[in-house]
């Protein structure tokens, strides 16, 4: 047990070096590591509540992906049945599905042929599950139904996170953070991760618009009145205005030109007014759409409809043929930039609902560091002194050994580019006590074998021997334990299982290898008598 | 040098004679610790039940804290609590979760954050909505459900089965008991309340595997040897390292408990309870004695086990 061939020895001791080393990069600061090698770079990173900073989970509106599926479809079969000139009486959403009810029978098998060209594979092409988006059925009385399944509206709510996330990204770029993370949770869910943030809400506001932006058509021949008194015609949409007092205005459902036809965004000064504004410009396809929308429509306005809120409905005086232009409506400065970020960065495919947010303040932050840190030192400083006291020699020994312990946990922490935060660092406290314990099994065991009688070569070498054994056992169902929090764990738990399960590794390994060979190193080099401990 | 001996050599203490005193005890604490957990219940935290805390700092003077929660109980929230944190001048606001979904929790914080103007700085804001809240507390039950599981089967492997229900009886009975203290100290019972009982549960198991590995020792050594005579001598022989060790991690924890801050000090508070006064308790006198009335296997048994090879 004692023994090591030089191999062995020079092994033990370049594994344990090279780990301490990738800890290395943490005592520089970030320009500094920077400038090295990618494969030098690699470091532990501040958890929010460390350095302060924004956690938020968003979910996608499942039930506004499925109004707006059941919408789309609607209008789908609308334009379909028309095209193809079949007459029909009555077309409405109803539950999962949208029915229509054909007015001549004959007409049936043409529309059934039709209709089911709406549905396509799910999945994609490629490996779909056979699954439709859409299943058509008919029904007596020339009713047929177009029933859009879960699973239809699973594959959606995906493609929108899958869309969203790179929305977002745009967004939360706009706001020059560094290193936002932004990834997707489960099915349904995107989670955002800001460091640094004094205040989170200009973040939570462009994260909670959907932005999207359609010009339409004013109607100026229905009075609004009527819409108010619940009669708006049915191609019209009764919206209000963004800015107060709340102005209700009759829109054209229709969409002249969609923000998905921008191709820029930019806050601005009004040249007349000195008012902020927004201007932008179109692509060719939204150029030509505007420039015939304009021309056919002078002397009457249209509206720029936000999240379907009317933010200015300016009368066209001449056609506009250039693609570009310019919003205005009482924006200030901030709502002007930030409006052009969200147009820039395009419309959400579905609205997300913020539902956690986590933020911690750069003050508490720094506060928790530094606390973190007294109570490691003034920790590990009891520690050391008591092993001192207890073991003399051999608790110098197991305190170098719990030194090289924690060296390497931050070692693996900072190749793994880990996250520190403050029930980390509770973890890694903890683990100074795991990791002594194992050097407190092996030393009884080693003064209970000097009891039984044995020489102090013997007594060790049995005393590391059986120690170990339980040391493993004891260990691998602390590493259980561990192991279950970070699988079940969130954020601040992860944290702590992550320190924990990895301190618990060094600390078996410490206990095999480096304690081990430091003691063998000291019995061949004294020839010991008896055992200092 | 004089080293310290906190425990003296060759100890003879009859720990299995306290059984009769110890399980009655054990018994009436945790029926005692179950029914504080109905009838007091525990402090659910936002994680688990939803809703908004807000840390917050008045930037100059000391926090007026009966002005504070005169002006958020005009809102028209519905519950709110506001505690003195840390300093002076910081404090701890809690609003009970909104009717109305997810959108409702951020507007009480919209709300607030107004009515409370620019005097103050915030340090922490935590708005936790409905659904997340029901998960959380459903994934912490079955963490913990899970992890006693896994390691019953280990233990099952690596010794026999009779230790295997015996570690799993003192598991149970520490959990049980911290859910007692966090019942009667009220303190927040939040995610890393979580994260401490796993921990207990860790540290307690690896002190009863400690124990557990001495008297598996003691069997394929001692054939003959009484029962409790076995288990006594098995606990006496480890007594100093379970001493020693104990006597580190209260160090350990020490710190973090008077440095370490509020942020951790429910966790720290929740843990030197279990891990210091519960867990070691636990392995001594609950998780050996009750070897005796599970009828550990003695001779054959105890020798064909996975660990024999190794431990010559």
């Amino acid at each position: 047990m004692l023994y090591f061939t030089r191999w062995k020895a020079a092994a033990i001791v370049l594994t344990a070096l090279v780990v301490c080393l990738c800890a290395v990069p943490n005592f520089f600061p970030d320009a500094t590591v920077n400038s090295w090698p990618k494969w030098a770079q690699r470091h532990l990173v501040l958890g929010l509540d460390l350095q302060g900073g924004s956690h938020i989970l968003l979910e996608v509106d499942t039930n506004a992906v499925r109004k707006d599926k059941l919408e789309t479809t609607r209008d789908d079969v609308r334009r379909v049945l028309r095209d193809a000139r079949v007459g029909y009486t009555g077309l409405v959403v109803r539950g999962n599905s949208v029915e229509v009810r054909l007015r001549d029978e004959a007409a049936s098998a043409t529309a059934l042929t039709k209709l089911r060209e709406l549905a396509v594979p799910l999945g994609g092409i490629l490996g779909g599950s056979g699954q439709m988006s859409l299943n058509v059925t008919t029904e007596a009385g020339n009713l047929i139904r177009l029933t859009v399944g879960d699973a239809a509206i699973i594959d959606r709510v995906r493609q929108s996170v899958e869309q969203s996330i790179q929305i977002i990204e745009r967004r939360v770029n706009e706001l020059g953070t560094v290193e936002p993370l932004i990834q997707r949770q489960g099915t349904d869910r995107i989670l955002v991760q800001v460091p640094g943030l004094q205040d989170p809400t200009r973040l939570k506001e462009l994260l909670g618009k959907t932005a999207k932006l359609d010009f339409r058509m004013v109607n100026i021949g229905t009075p609004v009145e009527q819409a108010l008194q619940g009669r708006a015609p049915p191609e019209d949409d009764l919206l209000y205005s963004a800015a107060a007092p709340k102005t209700p205005y009759l829109i054209e459902k229709r969409v002249l030109v969609s923000g998905g036809e921008l191709t820029d965004a930019q806050p601005g000064f009004d040249q007349r007014t000195s008012e902020p504004i927004v201007s932008f410009r179109f692509n060719t396809a939204g150029s030509r759409k505007f420039a015939q929308a304009t021309q056919e429509n002078v002397g009457k306005p249209f509206a720029i409809v936000l999240d379907n809120e009317v933010i200015s409905a300016p009368v066209i005086r001449e056609p506009i043929l250039g693609g570009s232009g310019q919003i205005s409506g009482s924006f200030t400065v901030q709502s002007a930039n930030d409006l052009a970020i969200l147009l820039r960065a395009g419309a959400l495919p579905a609205p997300l609902t913020i539902i956690e947010e986590r933020t911690v303040g750069p003050g508490l932050g720094a506060d928790s560091i530094a606390k973190g840190k007294i109570s490691s030192y003034v920790g590990a400083g009891m520690v050391i002194v008591f092993m001192l006291v207890t073991y003399g020699l051999f608790g110098l020994f197991a305190n170098i050994a719990v030194a090289i312990n924690v060296a390497m946990i931050f070692g693996i922490l900072s190749l793994l580019n880990a996250t520190l935060t403050l029930p980390g660092i509770a973890g890694i406290v903890l683990t100074v006590g795991i990791a002594v314990d194992s050097n407190v099994l092996i030393y009884e065991r080693i003064r209970e074998e000097v009891r039984g009688g044995r020489s102090a070569i013997n007594a060790i070498d049995a005393g590391f021997s059986r120690a170990l054994a339980t040391i493993l056992d004891s260990n691998i169902t602390t590493f259980i334990a561990a192991a279950v929090l970070f699988y079940i764990g969130t954020g601040p738990v992860r944290g702590f299982a992550v320190t924990l399960g990895i301190g618990i590794i060094t600390t078996v390994f410490t206990a095999f290898t480096v304690t081990r060979l430091i003691v063998a190193t000291w019995v061949r080099w004294r020839r010991p008598q008896h055992v200092p401990i | 040098m004089r080293l310290l001996r906190i425990v003296p050599d060759d100890t003879k203490f009859d720990f299995m004679r306290f059984r009769r005193i110890s399980f009655p005890l054990s018994a009436l604490l945790s029926i005692l610790a179950i029914s504080l957990y109905f009838f007091h219940g525990l402090n659910f935290g936002i994680d688990f039940r939803g809703g908004t805390l807000l840390e917050v700092r008045q930037t100059e003077g000391v926090a007026d804290l009966a002005k504070m929660r005169a002006t958020i109980a005009t809102l028209g929230l519905g519950e709110a609590q506001l505690q003195q944190f840390g300093g002076p001048s910081e404090v701890l606001i809690r609003i009970a979760e909104q009717p109305g979904g997810d959108a409702a929790q951020q507007q009480a914080v919209t709300k607030v954050k107004a009515a409370l103007g620019t005097g103050v700085e915030y340090r922490r804001t935590e708005v936790v909505g409905p659904r997340v809240s029901g998960e959380l507390l459903s994934y912490g039950v079955v963490g913990l459900g899970l992890a006693i599981l896994c390691i019953l089967v280990y233990l099952w492997f690596r010794f026999e089965w009779q230790f295997a229900l015996g570690a799993m009886i003192a598991n149970v009975h520490d959990i049980v008991l911290t859910i007692g203290f966090m019942s009667v100290t009220q303190i927040d019972f939040d995610l890393t309340s979580i994260a401490a009982l796993l921990t207990i549960l860790g540290y307690s198991l690896n002190d009863t595997v400690v124990i557990y590995d001495r008297i598996r020792e003691m069997l394929r050594r001692y054939k003959k040897m009484p029962m409790p005579d076995l288990l006594n001598a098995s606990v006496n022989q480890t007594l100093s390292r379970s001493v020693i060790t104990h006597v580190t991690v209260s160090l350990a924890l020490l710190a973090l408990l008077l440095f370490g801050g509020q942020a951790i000090h429910s966790f720290t508070a929740t843990m030197m309870f279990g891990v210091v006064l519960v867990g070691t308790y636990t392995s001594v006198f609950i998780a050996a004695p009750i070897l005796i009335y599970l009828g550990v296997g003695r001779g054959t048994d105890a020798l064909t086990g996975p660990a024999s090879g190794k431990s010559k």
